[in-house]
């Protein structure tokens, strides 16, 4: 498959060691031959394995800043979130202009696009009267888990441009017109808390453009930090509820009113999403899920502890304007491609033979000792019974079953010993309590 | 599949259900049936937990039709037209109060159901079959 992942593994670093098989919610990794393996198709770059690899062994690929020489005008599109990883150090203007001074030419924050967004959600949410509750698009790590785990619910994703693509289609027509250069002189750069956002940009929906590159915040954390005391003030554009989007919560505030419902946490979205799938949660208009605890403040690439990322952001927003005094009008730059299903998961695309595997699958767990102790490489024993059934493992690759295997193995060497050959062969004894006579 | 369902268990009611919901992706039946059979298993499951002493959910798939059985041992039902009508319940008044047992079960599971059979006697139990047709 031709899907690129921002997640991968550094091999040398990988000790074989299963923590992260478990921690990931779509179980896509199997710890084989020693080594985790990820299988693309199910992966959806949330991260939650980098952060728990003791070995450091799953890293994010991204840009860095050597790509900005592939343009002659560069704009640094930081996401709402980054802003909390200096907050405590300088103010937004001089954290906007540290990004200038690490080799930007302008700064279009995405907190600007994300108001622009909540405008658009609030005229969209008063006409609707589809399925609800709407999900929203925001976090691409949600995203690919509905399209991987709660395929139904698809459906029920908010038609609308992300911010970051947003703020990357209107920086450039900005640009264009502000510079008068040629569209590909000019590179938009997404600074982002989180693989999936990487991933988001290389794997455009529907070929829809968005930012161009995408730089991991952690990979010019310490470029921007040098520069905060004597950078140049960067005017900011947006205003507090822009900001919020970086935590938790913070969308649905910008959006106002009605009956949302905010979640954060992988495992968190995956319970209400369970719900939202069996019929639930019909009354809310709509869900801002984040993958991250706490949202993007946690995001798999930041620096800082999240919960202190949280409260440096709102500090840092209770300074600024609660909205700017014009928003932009952002018109065909809002239009997204509808999401589709990415099922994986499913056994077979033929039902009978899906049902027939399924079968052996429920009748091989059955075998299996049900520890989930990870040791197969397999995230629990269900998933091991499924990659037994799919063919890429055997039921001696349970720790358990292949003792069994050898005790009675064992017990057949042994009986195999005290056999004899005839010529040596004592006539067998007979039972004691049988009574000797003629038969 | 066979799932046991405890009486008053409220806290593992709906497991079963669960359950079938995601066999029935992983084999890839189409979102619309599985909603329906997710709907009529649980209502069917939350029957057992509320109004009787135990029982169990069972489930059986072909492509063509998924058959679920709930069966359990207790009252029974002794009008079974009655029961069928929205809002009516025989719930006890604590189980209401906990958001449960509020007389939409077997017509929520009628709604979901193509057929739908239930055989019931007072002090006999229970046993709930429901039929839906994957089309
Ligand atoms: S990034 Fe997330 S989905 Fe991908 S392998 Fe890691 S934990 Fe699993
Ligand atoms: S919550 Fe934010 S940081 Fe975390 S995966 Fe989603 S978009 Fe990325």
């Amino acid at each position: 498959m031709g899907y690129f992942h921002s997640v991968h593994l550094e091999e040398d670093k990988c000790k074989g060691c299963t923590n992260c098989i478990k921690h990931c919610p779509t179980e896509a990794i199997r710890v084989r031959e020693g080594k985790a393996r990820i299988i693309q198709e199910r992966c959806i770059d949330c991260g939650e394995c980098i952060r728990i690899c003791p070995n450091h062994a799953k890293i994010a690929v991204g840009d860095d800043l050597t790509a900005l020489a592939a343009y002659s005008y560069r704009i640094a599109l930081p996401a709402p979130a980054i802003i909390s990883q200096f907050a405590g150090q300088a103010d937004l203007e001089h954290i906007l202009g540290a990004l200038v001074a690490v080799g930007f030419d302008a700064v279009y924050e995405v907190a600007l696009a994300a108001e622009i967004v909540a405008r658009a959600i609030r005229r969209y949410l008063d006409d609707y009267r589809g399925k609800r509750p709407l999900i929203s698009p925001a976090c691409p790590a949600v995203v690919g888990l509905i399209q991987v785990r709660f395929p139904s619910l698809v459906e029920q994703i908010l038609p609308l441009a992300t911010p970051v693509d947003v703020a990357a289609r209107l920086a450039r027509e900005e640009a264009m017109e502000a510079t008068g250069l040629p569209s590909q002189a000019i590179g938009t750069f997404f600074i982002s808390p989180c693989p999936a956002k990487i991933t988001a940009a290389r794997q455009p929906q529907g070929g829809l453009p968005g930012p161009d590159r995408v730089i991991p915040l952690a990979a010019i954390y310490g470029d921007i930090r040098q520069r905060l005391a004597t950078a140049v003030p960067y005017p900011s554009r947006a205003g507090a509820a822009g900001y919020g989007w970086g935590h938790s919560g913070g969308e649905n505030a910008s959006i106002g009113g009605r009956r949302l419902l905010e979640v954060d946490g992988i495992h968190h979205v995956i319970e209400v999403f369970t719900r939202i799938e069996a019929g639930d949660f019909e009354d809310i208009e709509y869900i801002e899920a984040q993958a991250c605890p706490g949202g993007c403040v946690g995001g798999a690439l930041m620096v800082h502890n999240p919960y202190l990322a949280r409260l440096e952001l709102r500090q840092l927003a209770r300074g600024l304007p609660p909205r700017p005094a014009n928003l932009p009008e952002a018109g065909a730059s809002l239009v997204a491609a509808p999401v589709q299903p990415r099922p994986s998961l499913q056994l077979d695309t033929d039902l009978a033979t899906a049902i027939e595997k399924m079968q052996r699958l429920e009748a091989t767990q059955a075998m299996l000792p049900g520890l989930d102790c990870g040791s197969c490489g397999s995230p629990s024993c269900r998933a091991l019974a499924e990659d037994i059934v799919r063919e890429e493992a055997q039921d001696t690759d349970c720790v358990f079953v292949l003792r069994d295997r050898v005790r009675v193995l064992a017990e057949e060497v042994v009986e195999l010993a005290r056999k004899l050959p005839p010529s040596m062969a004592q006539p067998e004894r007979r039972n004691r309590d049988e009574t000797p006579g003629n038969s | 599949m066979s799932f046991p369902v405890r009486a008053r268990d409220f806290l593992a009611g709906g497991d079963g259900a669960a359950r079938i919901r995601q066999v029935l992706q992983q084999v890839g039946f189409p979102p619309a049936i599985i909603r329906r059979v997710a709907i009529a298993a649980y209502e069917a499951e939350m029957n057992i937990v509320i109004h009787s002493e135990g029982g169990e959910l069972k489930a059986q798939i072909t492509p063509g039709v998924i058959t679920i059985t709930a069966r359990d041992t207790g009252p029974g039902i002794p009008d079974i037209d009655l029961a069928m009508q929205e809002g009516y319940s025989t719930a006890p008044r604590e189980i209401q109060e906990m958001g449960f047992g509020a007389g939409m079960g077997l017509p929520n599971i009628r709604r979901c159901a193509d057929e739908l059979e239930i055989k019931s006697a007072p002090g006999q139990g229970t046993t709930v079959n429901i039929i839906i047709y994957n089309r």
